[in-house]
């Protein structure tokens, strides 16, 4: 009796697994399926990405990928991945020394100082961009990949600052210390011991950063035009496409999303570290 | 784990006179200096591109300055304030600002909370599953929204449509007939896993110990979940609801590539106004007064949320 009800509390507990994990991939496919179907699309002829009832099954080509690829993507391609690496160089190499200060050798009113940086995140860009504009138009910067790594790089700054803290605050104290009495300078002790010990942490910050610098719309759809155009800008000429063009627009889009899917799917746990600034782990 | 502590300084009114004391505070002086330097770089680039555009956008906001004509600005005082809060198209879009973000957060809170709950059970390939939940936030939301308005609800081509034809919906034009139900519908679709991922770091990190107990005290699940779980993850719920509000208050992506804050005004919020204003009006003393505007909005936003942040920051040090 006792075996048959121990039998039939396993059968039930299989059968709730089964039964909790069928309706979480079925969630699961329904979120991911947009994602899914971008790609799908992407590696169809324009007459199957358009077709009704919809192509599901159907021999992949690479042509929509090699015509946006052959005509003028490139370039797009290339000025996002310039924005994002000067800007997220750039968060680095203010960042760390700025964290640095607000964590090993803490300055006075150290929360204030933080508090400060991270409003400046939060302020909307309503607040800057109009004389942002006028000066980037008076020092003929519209239109210049420079722009972007500067407003890039004030979008991260904070996030960076509040990340690289945390990975800071983490490290063990007599560590720190022991450099010091050894009688490190500060650029020594920042240089030598911190930096190599959080490279998890400066992984986090670039992930961020790339994040939110590839993917940035705002500002590189106002402040350039052909020359400095970034990747989400090739893709506002499919806004009012004619004729047939879902293939050649979904391989565009696919090929734009793949740097920050592949980065963020790769680094997933760093990636709720940093989008929270370091306040979850 | 290490905390900051904020080193005291000694009241320097104690310390006056005495030239040995002199020298300790100099020195003391020195070593703040020393300090501060690492952090002034940063502070300087922040407060050059932030604060003192700001100082200047308040500036323009009292001037009447079109690019477009050849007048030279000139001061008006409050005009574009008394201007813009009398426009009736302003006033639009700061109600579907509103409603675009609460909309929003709270149906991807809503399901965020579900799914990290499902995604938290024993099942099969939980890796897999939460990498492919990700997938949403992590395209380009530009691209994401074409992919939806072209392929996805399209009333000729769309595959939603294809799905919705048995119920005769397979020509319905949603983006053109709820438009901004779409573009809330997209934004939940981008924000969910955002907040799953906050809410499923909170689960994991739940004190197993208390559930079993309750378990067998004979607690019912739902039981377990209003009283230990739900108080719990609050904190990270709380967090996500607040960052991504930070987030969608200000979303011009989606609009800008769906609706062009169509059909009308109805799908007009701030951010798309301000760009309009800015960028295909150019007028400057106009857009000024409205970033001054929206400043003052999301400052009353981020009042509460810095102040859940920080208390957040101090239970995570506390542990």
């Amino acid at each position: 009796m006792s075996v048959q009800a121990g039998r039939t509390q396993r059968g039930k507990a299989v059968a709730s697994k089964v039964g909790w994990s069928a309706l979480a991939w079925l969630v699961a496919i329904v979120f991911f399926f947009p994602v899914l179907w971008m790609a799908l699309e992407g590696l169809k002829t324009e007459v199957q990405a358009a077709s009704i009832p919809p192509t599901i099954l159907f021999t992949p080509t690479l042509s929509a990928i090699q015509e946006v690829l052959s005509r003028d993507f490139p370039p797009y391609l290339i000025n996002s991945a310039s924005a994002t690496l000067g800007s997220t160089l750039l968060v680095l190499v203010l960042g760390l020394p700025a964290a640095y200060a607000l964590s090993i050798r803490p300055v006075k009113r150290t929360r204030d100082v933080l508090f400060f940086l991270i409003s400046t995140r939060f302020l909307p860009f309503a607040a800057s961009l109009v004389p942002l504009y006028i000066l980037a138009r008076n020092l003929h910067l519209l239109d210049n990949i420079m722009a972007l790594v500067i407003i890039y790089t004030t979008i991260n700054l904070p996030l960076g600052i509040w990340l690289l803290r945390s990975f800071m605050l983490e490290l063990p104290h007599e560590l720190v210390e022991a450099a010091r009495v050894d009688g490190a300078s500060m650029r020594h002790e920042l240089t030598r011991i911190v930096i190599p010990l959080i490279t998890p942490g400066i992984a986090a910050t670039s992930l961020i950063c790339l994040i939110f610098s590839w993917n940035e719309f705002f500002y590189a759809v106002n402040f350039t035009s052909s020359i400095a155009a970034t990747s989400p800008i090739f893709l506002v000429g499919f806004i009012s496409g004619r004729g047939l063009f879902y293939a050649k627009l979904a391989a565009a889009a696919t090929l734009a999303s793949l740097p920050v899917l592949l980065a963020g799917w790769i680094a997933q746990k760093q990636l709720i570290r940093g989008l929270t600034m370091g306040a979850v782990k | 784990m290490a905390r900051v502590t904020v080193q005291p300084s000694p009241p320097t009114s104690l310390r006056s006179g005495g030239g040995r004391v002199r020298s300790a505070a100099s020195a003391d002086r020195r070593e703040g200096w020393l300090r501060r330097l690492p952090l002034l770089p940063a502070l300087i680039y922040v407060i050059l591109v932030t604060q003192l555009p700001f100082v200047l956008t308040i500036f323009y906001s009292v001037q009447s300055w079109n690019l477009l004509s050849l007048a030279p600005a000139r001061f008006i005082g409050l005009r574009n304030y008394l201007d813009i809060l009398n426009d009736p198209s302003i006033r639009i879009a700061i109600w579907n600002t509103i409603v675009l973000t609460i909309c929003a957060v709270a149906i991807s809170v809503a399901l965020g909370v579900a799914i990290a709950v499902l995604l938290n059970r024993e099942i099969f390939g939980k890796g897999i599953l939460r990498t492919l939940m990700i997938g949403p936030f992590l395209v380009m939301p530009t691209a994401a929204a074409l992919m939806w308005k072209d392929t996805l609800l399209n009333p000729l081509t769309g595959f939603v449509n294809y799905l919705l034809t048995p119920i005769g919906l397979g020509t319905f034009d949603f983006i053109n007939r709820f438009p901004m139900a779409s573009i809330v519908a997209i934004e939940v679709w981008r924000w969910t896993p955002f907040m799953m991922l906050i809410v499923l770091a909170g689960l994991q990190s739940q004190n197993q110990e208390v559930l079993e107990a309750a378990e067998v005290d004979g607690a019912r699940p739902l039981q377990m979940f209003r009283y230990i779980t739900l108080p719990s993850i609050r904190p990270f719920i709380e967090l996500g609801a607040l960052l991504g509000s930070l987030f969608i208050v200000q979303s011009f992506d989606t609009i800008f590539m769906t609706t062009q804050g169509g059909p009308g005004e109805a799908t007009t919020n701030l951010p798309f106004k301000l760009y309009l204003e800015a960028f295909q009006a150019f007028d400057i003393g106009r857009a000024s007064a409205i970033g001054v505007l929206a400043v003052i909005l999301t400052m009353i936003v981020a009042t509460f949320a810095l102040r859940t942040l920080f208390s957040i920051f101090q239970v995570e040090a506390r542990r």
